[in-house]
């Protein structure tokens, strides 16, 4: 029987277990942060929020600082989790990988925007 | 092939229509394909969720078509159809970041028993839907 472990084991998958597992972990919690932020500021907001109160929220230097971070963070996410399902459901290496690059383009371009908005505020 | 092995169920891949309408899933099982189910929702709808964020926090202007399309609708889109859009939105993101949560701190504290698998998916079953139904009230204006 051929030997499957140590230097001689096959590896299979996306080959960046722990890393991305690891990654995806990191940025959750970072974006659970962001949430949590967020909702103080909504709740510690007296009166009704309107345009104003709403736009001054993203407004400030750190609260730019972190969404960025969170953008980026949110991305890498995303990716780790829509690859995920790739992997699981679609088998044809010619349809996994076109959804794959669609995955990463729609993934940057949002991203893109999103930064946009974030720093013309 | 003998007779004895013939006769033998045979048990392959789930199918999709046989299978997934008499398939009891735990409540643990619910929790992870909705955590994927409304992960995936999310990415797809990544335009509109931006476009409500563009909108909502550029400019007056821009604030009050934010507004209006909850009410008046957006394009060929209803009003009613963006406030059922944003509902499942609102959904998607409580159940991803409850049970994320709970990933979490099954990752952190090695809380891998059978009971405490069972009891914490309950929890983010009801808490998600509860916190959803509070949303969803107040979205489509009943408090």
């Amino acid at each position: 029987m051929s030997v499957n472990f140590g230097s001689k084991r096959i590896v299979v998958g996306a080959h960046y277990g722990l890393r991305d597992w690891l990654a995806q972990r990191v940025t959750a919690a970072l974006i659970a942060l962001l949430t949590a932020l967020i909702l103080i500021q909504i709740i510690f907001t007296s009166g009704e929020i309107g345009y104003d109160k709403w736009s001054a929220i993203f407004s400030s230097q750190w609260m730019k600082a972190l969404t960025f971070a969170t953008i980026l963070g949110l991305i890498y996410h995303v990716w780790v989790g829509m690859r995920d399902i790739w992997m699981d459901y679609i088998k044809p290496t010619g349809v996994r990988l076109a959804l794959q690059v669609f995955t990463i383009v729609w993934l940057v371009a949002c991203a893109g925007w999103t930064i946009q908005v974030l720093w013309r505020l | 092939m003998s007779e004895l092995r013939k006769n033998k169920p045979e048990f392959r891949n789930i199918n999709a229509f046989n299978d997934l309408p008499t398939y009891r899933l735990p409540p643990a099982g619910w929790v992870s394909i909705l955590h994927r189910v409304s992960g995936a929702f999310m990415f797809l709808l990544l335009p509109f969720i931006i476009w409500l964020f563009d909108t909502s926090v550029s400019s007056e202007i821009s604030f009050y078509k934010f507004k209006s399309a909850f009410t008046i609708g957006l394009g060929i889109f209803p009003g009613f159809l963006i406030k059922l859009v944003t509902l499942g939105l609102i959904w998607a993101f409580l159940h991803h970041l409850i049970a994320g949560l709970r990933h979490l701190y099954m990752d952190a504290t090695h809380s891998v028993t059978m009971e405490f698998g069972r009891s914490s998916a309950l929890f983010v079953l009801i808490l998600s839907i509860g916190l959803t139904v509070v949303l969803g009230a107040k979205l489509f204006g009943i408090y």
